[in-house]
């Protein structure tokens, strides 16, 4: 934790939202959060490596715990998606659905795990002071993956409807072809792609941060003598049994906004 | 809240990680169940036409049976009227045999009768020679009056 320094509740909540940072390039653009990258790498590799392997040997006959496991949730992310989209669904949107489910989920997951104690093991074992574990507090992530999905909405609008299908439907859609209302149409569709990104990956950071940092407050607590650590600790607990559900619930939000926004790419209104 | 190249780096981990799903992930997976789908579907199509055949076989069996039943109650009702036939017909050759043994024994009667008669009758006619002989005491010429004789003879048939 704060190395040397008096521990106040400003520095100790400082320390957990610092970010291992590494400048790429001259610029505050260029300002890479290693913590970040490298977590959500791991844990992806992690899960889709490990996942891979399982499905590698996958047989059609009677399957075994681990594929069994994975099908479930390979099953049931494909039923939502055949509820939504309406098209082959096996080519790209529920592929990109699993993967968005798995890896917000694992990520989103990290949240749970004991926030000081991570933060002595990063210190301690990989000589990390500042290593933030949960990739999706950080906004870069959550707008990394709502904008890809946004390029890839883009792209199958114009892939689907082509060029001039789209500017119709920027121009004719919500309100009606009449041309005095081609403006309106047009603002109110820019609203909505804009906004769309916005919501996708705002939603997902909000809950997560909002998550680590009653995290943090109740860590806190600790400070304050036997029965702040007590009911720290309890109170701890619940929100991380809590969090479970929240955790699952925003990598499911996730996916299903993605799928979504996808198959709206898709249709024509 | 600093928007940097983070976001860069996490959109080609991201792809790379969609790329991967689509690729290596979802086909092998999904064949696998769309596979086991394809042998539940026939298995249950299998069922099926098992159930359906079952039920062919057993109405089969049941038609087998009525016709069995009815050809065995036609094989009796057919042996009883053999019985009857033979029984009867056994009743009239024993009749049959019955009267021509009667027949016979009529006729052997009436020629033994005949014969007795014919008999008797010589008898009769050489009483009569006699007697007459007798009556006239002195010795008559059979062959003499044989024509008397034979016209006795005759009278006495």
């Amino acid at each position: 934790m704060a190395s040397g320094t008096e521990l106040t509740p400003t520095s100790y909540i400082d320390h957990h939202l610092t970010y291992l940072t590494t400048k790429v390039s001259e610029g505050s653009f260029w300002v890479l959060h290693v913590d970040t990258l490298i977590t959500s790498l791991v844990l992806g590799v992690i899960s889709f490596g490990s996942i891979w392997l399982i499905v590698r040997k996958a047989t059609p006959g009677v399957p075994s715990k681990s594929q069994a496991f994975i099908e479930l949730a390979v099953e049931f992310i494909d039923n939502e998606v055949k509820n939504t989209f309406h098209g082959n669904r096996h080519v790209l949107v529920a592929p990109l659905a699993l993967t968005v489910f798995v890896w917000v989920l694992m990520m989103n997951a990290m949240d749970i795990l004991p926030i000081d104690i991570m933060a002595w093991v990063t210190e301690n074992v990989f000589g990390m002071h500042n290593w933030k574990i949960v990739p999706t507090t950080d906004v870069n992530t959550t707008f990394a993956l709502a904008l890809s999905i946004w390029f890839l909405m883009i792209f199958f609008n114009l892939k689907v409807k082509g060029v001039g299908g789209w500017m119709h439907e920027l121009f004719c859609t919500p309100f009606g072809k009449n041309p005095l209302l081609w403006i309106l149409n047009l603002l109110f569709n820019f609203i909505e792609y804009v906004s769309k990104p916005l919501s996708h990956s705002l939603r997902l950071f909000g809950n997560i941060y909002a998550g680590e940092i009653i995290f943090l407050l109740l860590g806190m607590w600790a400070a304050t003598g036997v029965s702040g650590t007590i009911f720290g600790s309890i109170l701890g607990a619940g929100w991380a049994i809590f969090h479970i559900l929240i955790v699952t619930l925003q990598a499911f939000i996730f996916m299903m906004l993605t799928v979504v926004y996808i198959s709206m790419a898709h249709e024509s209104h | 809240m600093n928007i940097n190249f983070t976001l860069i780096s996490q959109a080609i981990a991201f792809s790379v990680f969609i790329w991967f799903t689509v690729k290596f992930v979802w086909p092998p997976l999904l064949r696998a169940i769309e596979e086991r789908q394809k042998t539940i579907a026939d298995g249950l199509a299998a069922g099926e036409r098992g159930r359906h055949e079952l039920e062919l076989a057993s109405q089969r069996s049941a038609d087998v049976l009525r016709e069995a039943k009815q050809r065995a109650s036609e094989i009796v009702q057919q042996a009883e009227k053999r019985a009857t036939e033979i029984v009867e017909e056994a009743k009239r050759t024993a009749k049959e045999e019955g009267d021509r043994i009667v027949t016979g024994a009529k006729a052997d009667i009436a020629h033994e009768m005949f014969s007795a008669k014919e008999v008797l009758r010589q008898h009769a006619a050489q009483l009569a020679v006699a007697g007459a002989a007798k009556i006239l005491r002195r010795e008559v010429d059979a062959k003499a009056h044989a024509d008397i004789l034979a016209a006795i003879e005759e009278d006495l048939k």
